[in-house]
């Protein structure tokens, strides 16, 4: 039986990754189930608010590590602590976040507690003697079922595969300080400077995308500047059709992906990019404007609830995934549907 | 210096997977290099050309996948070595970095491990963090640029990209290094290149030859399964012009609850 589970709290700088709430409402559902308990992991510097935070969304207690060896994201400290916790509280079961760092830290985690990782978990069934995770491989084409056979069982749950429970501000727990106790000089790496990136929305906590592919660049009544080469004009070209794709995620509040022969062409930074080699995401409503949809992006984005298409090509694979498919040059509707929207959504 | 990059034997990107009784098929589609990894590999040629030294692909794969290892090569890798063996069957991402971490030890001197960000085949992307931990040595996971990279005085600075943006880590010599696609476009392997690695002789390893028994592995797959496909019925919207067509979408996004 899974009785304790520790779930951490992933953050940069005291804000916390969304998805480690989605961990903590699914160890609260474990532990409702077999009468155990959830506790929390919150490293850092100056963060007590999360530990509350994490109160909030459904822990009873939490392990508070401060320190200035742990405000900024090296994993070796962190790996350490976790394993400094993990011995010390004995828990079942770790969760993380499938996030840059959460990933990180898990594999460490089981190479320093000499156990199972399974990452990138999508489903979990504790209702057996065991649990059984599922998770994409191949990039969602297929699905594995993985099982654990030491503990503690570590597992990265997939951002959005699991429910994140609404904070009860009302709710109280217990918040435990725990020694640091780290030697600042074993800490080889050090951190120079940080870039942040403007504020947006992330493709993986998006609920809703719009994605560009080759077809941004295709839109015959735009004359590119005459200074301009081929490739120049063919990228001039791509952004303004971008432009067309960033305003229709504007007024929704979606995220902007794109596929891969959009990045390959230089359309637009990799950051964006949703397939078997960029981001899989399955958010509530995913819309792809000039997408024929090649294998790479539909497993990338199938999983997404509702799919809309539009392609001027009627013929394009990326139809036979979509629930609704728009004919007709991406050029031409997405500006109507971008007003249409708009008005919709001021109502 | 001495760089080992570790790559991997998987199917086309192109690939329609399938199982059959319980057996992960591809059908007849090529093997490749894992499309990660030959980022990592454009990253050690050109730190090498920078700074001198060489580069050693390594590959832990069952025998005869050495289709990774032969791509790296053409590429411009100066040596290779496989390891394989029949006693690592089932191998989880733990077991099979205290592996790989065996055999970069019996490789000896390396100042820098290498990594492509993931696999395509089990999109782990933990073997980096993990080899890196057994061996002890930092851990620098998805990087996207090499700042500048000091061999002789065993000082390397990154820039790592996180959700938020990227941090410039600084790391002592050797480190393990994952690269990522924002790095630069992998090059084509040479016609001459291509001719070389089709000839080229390497070392294969068994545990015998690393010293180390089988490791134990905590997690197994009893089950692959083809996800259900969604019964999807596609309705293509009607309309006479873009604007009756948007709004016709609208409105159904609207009926449907979408929005």
């Amino acid at each position: 039986m899974t009785k304790k589970i520790l779930a951490y709290i992933d953050h940069f700088h005291g804000k916390a990754q969304p998805s480690s709430w989605e961990g903590v409402g699914l160890a609260a559902a474990i532990a409702g189930d077999s009468g155990g308990e959830v506790a929390a992991l919150v490293l850092g510097e100056g963060i007590g608010e999360l530990a509350e935070a994490a109160i909030h969304h459904g822990a009873d207690q939490v392990f508070l590590a401060e320190d200035p060896i742990l405000k900024d994201f090296r994993p070796e400290p962190l790996a350490d602590m976790i394993k400094k916790a993990a011995e010390s509280y004995q828990p079942d079961l770790i969760l993380f976040p499938t996030t840059t760092r959460g990933r990180t830290l898990a594999g460490m985690a089981a190479v320093d507690l000499n156990t199972g990782v399974m990452v990138d978990v999508i489903d979990l069934d504790w209702s057996g003697d065991e649990i059984i995770a599922t998770r994409p491989i191949y990039a969602g084409k297929l699905l594995a079922k993985l099982v654990c056979s030491t503990t503690p069982q570590i597992i990265t749950l997939r951002t959005r595969a699991f429910d994140k429970p609404e904070p009860d501000t009302g709710r109280t727990g217990t918040v435990t300080a725990l020694e640091v106790g780290l030697d600042p000089g074993a800490v080889t790496t050090s951190i120079a400077s940080i870039k942040e990136k403007a504020e947006g929305i992330s493709l993986s906590d998006a609920s809703v995308i719009v994605s560009g592919g080759r077809g941004v660049a295709l839109n015959p009544s735009l004359e590119a500047p005459g200074d301009l080469d081929e490739e120049a004009a063919d990228v001039w070209r791509a952004e303004q059709g971008f432009a067309l794709v960033g305003e229709l995620a504007d007024v929704l509040g979606a995220a902007v992906g794109a596929s891969r022969a959009a990045v390959d062409a230089g359309y637009i930074i990799y950051d964006h990019q949703v397939g078997q080699t960029g981001k899989v995401v399955s958010p509530d409503l995913y819309i792809a404007c000039g997408i024929s949809g090649a294998i790479q992006h539909l497993a990338g984005m199938r999983s997404s609830k509702v799919i809309v298409a539009i392609n001027k090509d009627q013929d394009a694979p990326i139809f036979n995934f979509a629930r609704f498919g728009v004919v007709g040059d991406m050029h031409a509707i997405l500006p109507p549907l971008t007003e249409a929207l708009k008005a919709y959504l001021n109502q | 210096m001495k760089i080992i990059v570790c790559v991997k034997q998987v199917p086309d990107t192109a690939a329609t997977m399938s199982v059959e009784n319980g057996i992960i098929s591809w059908g007849d589609a090529p093997l490749i290099i894992n499309p990660w990894d030959e980022y990592a590999v454009e990253a050690a040629l050109n730190l090498v050309a920078d700074q001198g030294g060489d580069v050693t692909a390594l590959c832990l794969g069952k025998e005869g996948e050495t289709e990774a290892i032969k791509h790296a090569l053409a590429m411009g890798a100066d040596t290779a070595v496989m390891v394989s063996d029949p006693a690592l069957k089932g191998l989880d991402n733990v077991s099979a970095s205290r592996v790989l971490a065996a055999a970069i030890e019996k490789i000896g001197d390396a100042d820098l491990v290498l990594f492509g960000q993931q696999s395509v085949d089990t999109d782990t992307g933990l073997l980096p963090v993990q080899v890196a931990r057994v061996l002890g040595w930092p851990s620098l996971t998805l990087v996207s640029k090499f700042e500048s990279i000091a061999a002789d005085d065993g000082k390397i600075q990154v820039l790592r990209t996180m959700e938020e943006g990227g941090q410039v880590v600084d790391a002592p010599l050797p480190a393990v290094v994952s690269v990522t696609k924002d790095y630069a476009e992998p090059r084509y392997p040479s016609f001459m290149g291509i001719r070389k690695a089709s000839k080229a002789e390497f070392p294969k390893w068994g545990l015998a030859d690393l010293g180390i028994e089988a490791p134990t592995s905590s997690v197994s797959w009893p089950e692959v399964l083809e996800p259900e496909q969604k019964e999807i019925v596609t309705e293509i919207i009607p309309g006479d012009t873009p604007e009756e067509k948007a709004q016709n979408l609208v409105d159904k996004l609207i009926a449907e609850k979408v929005l």
